[in-house]
């Protein structure tokens, strides 16, 4: 069995995010990139499947400018087969990378598709299910564990009520939750080992898909500054500035 | 690190580089331009190259020009040329201009980041086939059996707090090679281990240390005049105390502000944090910078000890450049220029020779060691004060040090006085109202990030020390020094004491203040995991 896992390049989660001073995004000039986190679970979990023998193949795919082979071939360093970058020009939003990667599934067969549950930049949550319902296969959302045997997958899954187990059929698309596991450090051989593994690279009109947003974002806001807090004495004063404000 | 029980995993080069600064990535590709076929290797403890460096910075560019002609076509992403100077005195409430000392001239100069700077030179060294490693830091030298330098040992990753392996544990593995060449910049550890070891300062002078804290801010629109180069000294430090200020204004609103204090001070409740914000904060100055709105920040140590402090830069099978060896120029402010031509200076000696062999004496028969033995006199002269020194720096500049004399210098950690001998000082500091509003809101500037599960990377040798001793003679400047709070002296009903130090190792921007000034000199600065420490942005 294959698994594709996708690897989407965003600002480090370290990073202080500032939007640019007219609005039109978020600043990157000078800024760390790394792999999504949830992505990195992901592609951890590909590999531990396939340390466990139930997978032959690990294939991280990423999408954008040849900047986006950076992640790609950490994704290697970690332990991926291969790589496949799908060249684009502009932002892509969650509809048009799943049908960027039904073609790829397309070319590839893959039984397993894994992905981070939303990108840390966009917080859309959406690619995932979007491309299990244009792959017209089962998804498993939100995995905290998740275990194969056969061609069915138990997942389980982190929901608002606690924990859900579901059962899927094989091949399906699975989005990553945060405690599914704990990504490895890279060996630092293994990034010279990298540097050797395939990254193959097509560009979207190839696979026959038009890069195009339905969505149009207008502009970027910063949320407001806090504004200045003051120092109270008792409770008394503290129910007075409340009731004074309109709060209580 | 020796006594690990499991072999390591090893890789094999013919020259290891550790620290991804100006003279590591100019040493690598200036071997590579030599010897095409020489396997070098940089190792870097940064997330990225760059995101641990942190300098003024006005660069003077020949030595750029000589590594790699052609770069002003594509230059680093901050990148201006000079184009005004100034220089003044600080009282708290005024300011008076100076006449510009002809090594602060800085015609032909150009104000650049150097973190973007060393990310830009990154790639040029990986096209000549230099193999980068950031994140995996240096935490150890491999010895050969006779003593001598045969590599470095990677620090181990997923260790926890209690140094038990946890379950992501991998284990650094070690680089062999026959010369390892320190560039980790000011007071590196493995340097500093290595001076001890060899003994390279037996007959230097101790060295001197200045700590230079920066931030980068985007200024109201109109306020910024790209180009413009301010230094001040005075206000906010007091006449014994050496040190000043720098506002360098770059493009897109965007200027650079930061302070520098000498580490031999004598004030045990002196903060250097509090005295740049304070800096910010003088009539002449806050103007700039209200309502702007603040980028970045962070701190580092500076090598302030030139020629006198120099210790011997080579050692069998190892090599000291930039930085890591001391040879920033003081009074030009500048190191950068001297790191990268002592970079490429080993590089061509080792190319020619094969080996480190007779570098320290090629080294102090240079134009690098000319430039430092001219100005050697600057630094020490403001041991007596800043009248004193400024008069000094005047005799040694109109004589081009040619003066048969050498003035010494002193260790930082000793210069502390005792509170009992401190007479109260009234610096004048005024209600503060910029940002960043402490030390805490400054390290988020920073974006440092260390998992806090991990082998606290501050070592106190001797830790009662801390509680009694120094409480009781100085009233813990560690609480003080640091511009990161990473020392904390917190309640604890357990101890007789009443108190024990907290140490806040997550805070560390590595700036190694705290391994410099400590007055027992019981604190040691070791590399956390790798990929561990700030995040600067441009700075």
């Amino acid at each position: 069995m294959k698994i594709l896992v996708g690897i989407k390049r965003v600002v480090d989660y370290n990073v202080r995010i500032r939007v640019k001073s007219d609005g039109s995004g978020v600043d990157t000039d000078g800024v760390k990139m790394s792999i999504n986190p949830f992505d990195e679970i992901a592609l951890e979990e590909a590999l531990r499947i396939r340390e466990a023998g139930n997978a032959e193949e690990v294939i991280v795919v990423s999408m954008g400018g040849n900047e986006c082979q950076q992640q790609l071939r950490t994704g290697l360093a970690m332990g991926a087969d291969r790589a496949i970058q799908v060249n684009t020009e502009g932002d892509l939003q969650p509809l048009t990378i799943a049908r960027v990667f039904l073609k790829i599934i397309e070319k590839e067969q893959p039984g397993l598709v894994l992905l981070g549950k939303q990108a840390i930049d966009g917080d859309n949550s959406q690619t995932a299910q979007m491309l299990a319902a244009l792959w017209d296969r089962p998804q498993a959302t939100f995995a905290s564990k998740l275990t194969l045997s056969g061609d069915t997958a138990t997942v389980v899954r982190e929901v608002d009520a606690g924990l859900e187990t579901i059962e899927v059929d094989l091949p399906a698309v699975a989005s990553v939750d945060l405690r599914l596991n704990e990504p490895r450090f890279v060996k630092l051989p293994d990034i010279m080992k990298a540097k050797r593994k395939p990254l193959e690279v097509i560009s979207a009109d190839e696979l026959g898909v038009t890069v195009e947003n339905d969505l149009e974002i207008s502009h970027y806001t910063p949320p407001p500054a806090r504004g200045k807090g003051i120092m109270v004495e008792d409770t008394a004063q503290l129910v007075a500035e409340l009731k004074t404000r309109g709060l209580v | 690190m020796s006594e690990t029980t499991t072999e390591r995993e090893v890789m094999e080069y013919d020259v290891i580089i550790v620290g991804a600064g100006p003279a590591g990535l100019a040493c690598a590709i200036r071997l590579k331009q030599l010897k095409p076929d020489l396997m070098v290797a940089v190792i870097e403890k940064s997330p990225e190259v760059g995101a641990h460096i942190l300098s003024g910075a006005v660069i003077e560019p020949e030595p750029l020009d000589e590594l790699l002609p052609g770069w002003r076509d594509k230059p680093p992403p901050v990148c201006l040329p000079v184009v005004d100077d100034e220089i003044a005195f600080l009282t708290a409430k005024s300011r008076h201009k100076l006449p510009t000392p002809p090594q602060q001239r800085n015609h032909g100069n150009f104000i650049v980041s150097l973190g973007a700077l060393c990310a830009w030179l990154a790639p040029q060294a990986e096209a000549l086939g230099v193999d980068i490693f950031p994140g995996y830091a240096a935490a150890g030298i491999h010895y050969l059996p006779d003593g001598a330098v045969g590599g470095v040992i990677i620090g181990d990753m997923g260790v926890d707090r209690d140094g038990k392996p946890k379950d992501t544990y991998m284990q650094g593995i070690e680089i062999h090679a026959p010369l390892t060449v320190l560039a980790e910049g000011c007071r590196g550890h493995l340097s500093k281990e290595l001076i001890e070891r060899f003994k390279l300062d037996a007959d230097s002078d101790p060295q001197a240390y200045g700590i230079g804290i920066k931030e980068l801010w985007q200024v109201a629109p109109g306020k910024c005049k790209p180009g413009l180069v301010n230094h001040s000294i005075g206000w906010p430090l007091d006449t014994k105390t050496y040190g000043g200020s720098f506002i360098y204004h770059m493009d897109k609103d965007r200027v650079a502000v930061g302070f520098v204090c000498a580490l031999d001070y004598s004030d045990p409740e002196f903060s250097p944090f509090e005295a740049f914000q304070q800096f910010k904060h003088h009539p002449s100055v806050k103007p700039l910078f209200e309502g702007g709105e603040i980028l970045s920040g962070g701190a580092r140590t500076i090598i302030e000890g030139g020629a006198q402090s120099l210790p011997k830069t080579e050692m069998p099978g190892a090599l000291l450049i930039g930085d890591a060896a001391g040879l920033l120029n003081l009074p030009k402010i500048k190191g950068t220029h001297q790191a990268i031509r002592s970079g490429m200076l080993a590089a061509s000696h080792v190319a020619e020779k094969g080996n480190g062999d007779g570098f320290d004496t090629v080294l102090r028969d240079s134009p690098i060691m000319k430039e430092l033995h001219k100005v050697r006199n600057i630094r020490p002269g403001f041991n007596k004060g800043l009248w004193r020194g400024l008069i000094t720096a005047g005799i040694e500049t109109i004589t081009a040090g040619k003066l048969p004399r050498t003035l010494h210098n002193h260790a930082d950690y000793s210069s502390l006085t005792k509170l009992k001998d401190m007479k109260p000082i009234d610096r004048h500091w005024v209600k503060r109202d910029l940002a960043p509003r402490d030390r805490l809101a400054s390290v988020y500037f920073s974006a440092t990030d260390h998992d806090e599960d991990q082998v606290v990377h501050l070592q106190i040798l001797e830790p009662d020390v801390c509680i009694t001793r120094c409480g009781e003679e100085y009233g813990h400047p560690c609480t003080l020094f640091c511009p990161a709070n990473v020392y904390e002296m917190v309640e604890d009903t357990d101890s007789t004491a009443g108190k024990r130090l907290q140490i806040n190792a997550a805070n560390c921007v590595h700036c190694k203040t705290c391994d410099i000034k400590d007055p027992y000199q019981i604190i040691n600065w070791v590399t956390p995991e790798g990929g561990s420490g700030p995040n600067y942005q441009n700075l």
